[in-house]
């Protein structure tokens, strides 16, 4: 092999192996930051916004949405968890306050996240909370109840074709694990 | 020992080794012992499906078995048989002295057999190995994976690593180590096949080597990537592994219709038609190849705009498919044919591939893919491209060119003997899936509904008949190389390029002056 063929393959392999790295790191830096702003923008699988400050909005008395509200436990947490009513009707433009309460059955303290979606995708991005309880994890020693409140708007610009709304929270189990026990 | 000196002694002449042919017999044989590994955990989950009800493994082990089977013959028995291949005939095709970077060939290949043995070895760990399905899809193999999932992610790491480095290897070998006179278009289209396919590698590799990393942080180190209970999204999972996935069921099959473009003319005794097509048509599949992922994800929930682009840009993906078997079709039309083993295997492959492609198709189509998404529909399509395309591109390959390398011609009928059997066994195992599929089998189950027994008993059967029929192709390659008819340099009458200018066997060090072409 002549010396200008190995300095091609050279600068081939150093190419190839930088391609290699950047496509690693496009994983990290592109992808998965892309991604959260995708469903920011477009409100796919339901994402919700974070608190809303709330404005001037004007009442739109002439339309009505019916905001239904669910709840659902993921494997692993045991609450009693469940809107305070299932559904409300709504005009859009005013703040509304709902709540759900949980309740902790166990005899530990156990410390949940509920993370919300909202059903159809194309009302998640107009269906703003000023105040929420899936803002912050909650904790709740042994037998303790809480009601935990929601302040919600929709967007007067929501979609004509949407008239109902579902809000789905789902609680995950966060509490801290009292030890390490290695690998799950 | 002088510069022309022959393979060193011993064991440690395939430790040490760096010479392109024998990485590419080592490849080649490791994959053939995956392929059979392979076909063990296939024939488990067979076993178990011959009738409904629970009768030989629990489910749990079912669910390891459906896993280990895909990982396997993905990762351990057809990529490794392409870089295998890519090995021996590479140098060989364009007339260099050996590869690029024959020590990094030597680590790309002894990497893998641990990599295996890490994998493999998981299914005798506590938990058991991973059961999550080939496409290890979050939260099942981050939040409720057995433990062994860890061993699975650097068995991983390790393959990517391999595959990464042989893909550099045949990229700075084909740019760079091409006789004088061998242009780029006058490559053949093996040569050209595996050029694109390295690219996909290098570009697609390092996404599921990242996707693995994150599973990894998920478990270990508290991060919530595929945790939606700390922000992270399952679905931005499914985004990932297919953005990887997609490109690789190209990486198994572009290749094969690099084997295909040459063994056809060769029978055919005219020369291929439509070359230049036949290399924009390989490139536009690779280019197309990555922006049709979701469209393994038409039921998660995207936005009908996702659904339909998606649909449309995976059926644009049959236009550059169909000019190549319209090429392959017009290159046998009015050619003098004979039917050898190498040959019946390239027919075989334009046929089934091409009924694989339209069940491919039908997946395409969004609104319908709704019925038939995770159904036996799905693994009936799946394995009409990867056995009849990928594998009998890999048979059709060893037989069309192992006298070349053993020195040796194969037995016409015994060869002919594994394709018939291979040929029927495989259509009674995967032609009735397509009709549980649409019936509304879900696939990944170790029971099923009672109306899907018969169909299931066939396919079983035909899976038992392929199975063995592939231990028959093992004594037939053994018997070739041990006691065929000497092969001359020509072995095909009708086959062209610089390997056919070699000697049978092909001598240890070849165009170490390069040829004028």
């Amino acid at each position: 092999m002549s010396d200008g063929m190995n300095r091609g393959v050279k600068q081939q392999v150093v190419k190839l192996s930088l391609v290699a790295v950047g496509m690693f790191a496009f994983v990290f830096v592109v992808m998965v930051p892309l991604y959260d702003l995708f469903c920011e923008v477009t409100g796919l699988n339901g994402k919700t916004g974070g608190p809303y400050q709330a404005e001037q909005i004007v009442v739109d008395e002439s339309r009505t949405i019916n905001v239904q509200m669910m709840a659902s436990n993921t494997d692993g947490i045991v609450w009693d968890f469940g809107p305070s009513q299932f559904e409300v009707a709504v005009h859009p433009g005013e703040s509304v306050r709902v709540s759900y309460t949980a309740t902790n059955p166990t005899n530990r303290t156990m410390t949940a996240q509920a993370i919300p979606s909202v059903l159809p995708f194309r009302a998640a991005s107009y269906f703003h909370k000023t105040e929420c309880f899936c803002f912050n994890q909650q904790v709740l020693a042994p037998g303790e109840t809480v009601e935990m409140p929601i302040v919600f708007i929709v967007d007067p610009a929501l979609p004509d074709n949407v008239s109902t709304i579902t809000l789905s929270y789902m609680l995950f189990d966060v509490t801290p694990e009292p030890e390490m026990t290695g690998a799950k | 020992m002088g510069e022309h000196h022959g393979p060193a002694k011993g064991l440690t002449r395939w430790l040490y080794t760096t010479n392109h042919k024998d990485i590419g017999s080592m490849y080649l044989w490791f994959s053939f012992a995956m392929f059979l590994l392979g076909g063990v955990f296939a024939l488990v989950i067979r076993a178990e499906l011959f009738e409904p009800g629970l009768q030989l493994v629990d489910p749990g082990f079912f669910n390891q078995m459906t896993t280990m089977h895909g990982l396997v013959m993905v990762f351990g028995a057809v990529m490794p048989a392409f870089v295998g291949l890519a090995n021996w005939l590479i140098p060989m095709m364009i007339g260099a002295p050996d590869m690029a970077l024959p020590r990094m060939n030597n680590w790309s290949f002894w990497i893998l057999p641990f990599a295996f043995a890490l994998m493999v070895s998981t299914l005798f760990m506590d938990g058991g190995g991973p059961n999550f399905g080939w496409t290890f899809y979050a939260p099942l193999s981050t939040e409720y994976a057995p433990p062994s999932v860890t061993f699975f992610i650097f068995a991983v790491h390790i393959m990517g690593a391999s595959s990464i480095m042989g893909a550099i290897n045949v990229i700075a070998t084909i740019l760079n180590m091409r006789a004088p006179g061998m242009t780029l278009m006058k490559m053949p289209l093996f040569v050209w096949t595996w050029l694109i396919t390295a690219y996909l590698l290098i570009a697609v590799m390092p996404v599921l080597a990242g996707v693995v990393t994150m599973m990894l942080f998920d478990i270990h180190f508290g991060t919530s990537f595929f945790d939606a209970a700390g922000g992270g999204d399952p679905v931005l999972f499914q985004h990932v592994f297919w953005f990887f996935g997609h490109p690789e069921v190209y990486i198994m099959i572009l290749p094969a219709f690099g084997i295909a473009s040459a063994i056809i003319p060769t029978f055919a005794r005219k020369p291929l038609f439509g070359y230049a097509s036949m290399v924009y048509a390989t490139a536009s599949i690779a280019i197309l190849s990555f922006i049709v992922w979701a469209h393994h994800m038409f039921t998660v929930g995207i936005p009908l705009a996702g659904e339909l682009f998606f649909m449309y840009a995976t059926m644009l993906i049959a236009v550059p498919t169909g000019v190549k078997v319209f090429n392959w079709v017009t290159t046998m039309f009015r050619g003098s044919i004979t039917f050898e083993t190498p040959m019946l295997f390239s027919i075989a492959f334009v046929i089934l591939f091409t009924i694989g492609g339209l069940s491919g198709l039908m997946l395409a189509i969004a609104p319908a893919d709704f019925q038939y998404h995770d159904t036996y529909f799905v693994v009936a399509h799946f394995h009409y491209v990867l056995v009849p395309g990928a594998i009998f591109s890999i048979f059709a390959a060893v037989y069309y060119w192992l006298p070349k390398w053993s020195g040796h011609y194969v037995n016409e009928t015994l060869g002919k003997t594994h394709f018939w059997l291979s040929f029927v066994g495989l259509n009674i195992t995967f032609f009735p899936m397509h009709f549980v599929g649409l019936a509304g089998m879900p696939r990944r189950i170790p029971d099923y509904a009672l109306q899907f027994a018969d169909f299931n008993m066939i396919s079983t059967v035909g899976a038992f008949i392929f199975g063995f029929s592939q231990v028959f192709f093992l004594f037939v390659v053994v018997k070739t190389i041990r006691d065929g008819k000497k092969a001359d340099a020509q072995v095909w009458e009708g086959a062209e390029g610089l390997e056919w200018t070699v000697e049978s066997p092909a001598p240890y060090h070849t165009f170490s002056t390069p040829p004028k072409v």
